[in-house]
């Protein structure tokens, strides 16, 4: 078994239901996030026109994060997802230096790395991750990849517009996207100006670490 | 390559909260710093060993208990820059061998190991097991612990190419540098350390080690300036913090500037002039310029946005 996720950027509306349902889910602190939906604005008033992309962790086939954390505190499962055990974690952010998606934090509560898991413990007990129950409009596609019949296997096969992040890094997602352009997946195609997020005071709790 | 450009979408992010610090900051400056000065003596020991022995006569335990304090600042630096210090120990009892953090942590444990022990020998005077001399037995161990000081100062370049996240640092360039540092650094160090109890002849050995050591880092960093852009959009995103008029760019000329540039001009005058005084300045430079080169290396790339 080999679990992936697909998004279809077509039928996105930038909700921001999995990003809550994820917090919620897997108690996420303050200031940090596992599941991120991007805004970003394209062309120039009148004709301009807003595209949202969730990102989260790509549980790649060749994971950087896995490689580097010297503990094994980040290992895969038997389906592919690459799950972290925070209690062996030493906090080194490796991963964080590794990770070529940004997808990867430390929790400012435990001082430990954290991402996106899948919702390993969902699946462990045959539910789906929490942001695909939430999607109002079913643009997260979750399954295994490596059964034809499954729906995201399906998905993959009707369009040819199949996508991953970064593909020159070698990685291998397991995480594609529908719909997408350079604007949504190149970090660098795209202006940021300062002042303009709607996150700017990160909060963090002063809970031991130096950072 | 993007295909479609900024000019052409004028693409804003609008809500994006990429991470939001700098995870490996100036604790890791120190740790390369000062691992840089703690092989590079290592290093420079073994080649006054080789070059002149009757002038280690007084500088084998001080230039290995100077290595031995760097490395312990090394090593603090690196336990003090974990989240979760007091789980250290995962390390040595769940090793995960793929990682560079773990062999380089096994293999700076028993750096630090074997340095304890040869300075412990010189101190007590005992004899040792194998020789009836603590300088035999002090110098047959140098010759094994200056070859585990080159994966040791090498391996922080592995962990840095293992964070395929940031382009700039690549094994083959972060290699050179890292034992070019710790030549360099050594080498300053050690004409510190040596003061009188260094012959002329070999203060302008290790004078010529460092000026070419800072020549030889300096083309390094020059080449990648000029062209890595070159090669990947993102170093070139990345190298724009070092070419804008931010406190980068101030700060990575300052670094040039001072580890490389000066000393290069210092040693040469020095050995024009004969001057130790001269010498000395090059090697204090060298020493404090290579934090500034280090760390503006260190934390531009982690600038880059990444979703």
């Amino acid at each position: 078994m080999q679990l992936g996720f697909l998004v279809d950027l077509h039928l996105c509306m930038g909700c921001k239901g999995c990003e809550i349902a994820c917090k919620v889910e897997n108690e996420v602190p303050l200031s940090t996030w596992r599941l991120r939906v991007k805004y970003v604005d394209v062309g120039t008033f009148p004709e301009t026109k807003r595209t949202f992309t969730p990102l989260r962790c790509n549980h790649c086939e060749n994971a950087p994060c896995e490689r580097i954390c010297p503990v094994s505190a980040l290992h895969y499962i038997d389906n592919g997802i690459v799950n972290i055990d925070k209690e062996r974690c030493i906090g080194c952010a490796g991963c964080v230096m590794a990770c070529p998606y940004g997808a990867i934090y430390i929790d400012p509560e435990t001082q430990t790395a954290d991402k996106c898991t899948y919702c390993a413990h969902r699946i462990a007990s045959s539910m789906m991750p929490a942001c695909v129950v939430a999607c109002p409009v079913e643009a997260n596609i979750f399954g295994d990849l490596e059964d034809p019949a499954s729906n995201i296997s399906r998905y993959i096969q009707d369009h040819r517009d199949v996508q991953v992040r970064k593909p020159e890094k070698g990685t291998n997602p397991h995480h594609y996207y529908v719909g997408a352009g350079q604007a949504s997946l190149n970090p660098l195609a795209s202006r940021r100006e300062e002042g303009y997020n709607l996150f700017n005071n990160i909060t963090t709790l002063p809970l031991g670490g130096h950072h | 390559m993007v295909h479609e450009t900024l000019a052409a979408t004028n693409a804003v992010v609008t809500l994006d909260v990429a991470i939001p610090d700098i995870f490996w900051g100036w604790y890791v400056t120190m740790n390369m710093w000062a691992k840089s000065i703690g092989t590079g003596l290592v290093f420079m020991l073994f080649l006054l060993l080789k070059k002149n022995p009757s002038e280690m006569n007084g500088l084998r335990t001080p230039v290995m208990i100077t290595s031995f304090i760097f490395m312990n600042i090394f090593l603090v630096f690196t336990w003090l820059d974990l989240h979760q210090m007091w789980r250290m120990w995962h390390i040595f009892f769940y090793p995960h061998w793929t990682s560079a953090i773990t062999v380089g942590a096994w293999m700076a444990t028993l750096f630090v190991g074997l340095e304890f022990v040869m300075i412990a020998v010189m101190i007590r005077k005992e004899k040792c097991l194998l020789t009836k001399q603590p300088t035999v037995f002090f110098d047959k161990t140098l010759f094994w612990v200056t070859l585990l000081a080159i994966p040791v100062t090498l391996y922080t370049a592995g962990i840095m190419a293992e964070a395929t996240a940031r382009e700039l640092w690549q094994m083959p360039t972060e290699s050179a540098q890292m034992i070019l540092a710790a030549t360099l650094s050594g080498s300053a160090a050690i004409i510190l350390l040596g003061g009188s109890k260094l012959s002329d002849e070999t203060k302008n050995f290790f004078g010529a080690i460092l000026g070419l050591s800072a020549l030889m880092a300096f083309i390094i960093y020059m080449s990648e300036y000029i062209f890595g852009a070159m090669k990947a959009e993102e170093v070139a995103a990345i190298l724009g913090y070092v070419k804008g008029d931010g406190e980068y760019a101030t700060m990575f000329w300052i670094g040039q500037w001072v580890a490389y540039i000066l000393p290069m001009i210092l040693v040469a005058l020095s050995r024009v002039s004969n001057s130790s005084s001269l010498l000395n300045l090059a090697a204090i430079l060298a020493i404090v310029g290579l934090w500034v080169v280090k760390h503006v290396w260190l934390v531009i790339p982690q600038l880059l946005p990444m979703s």
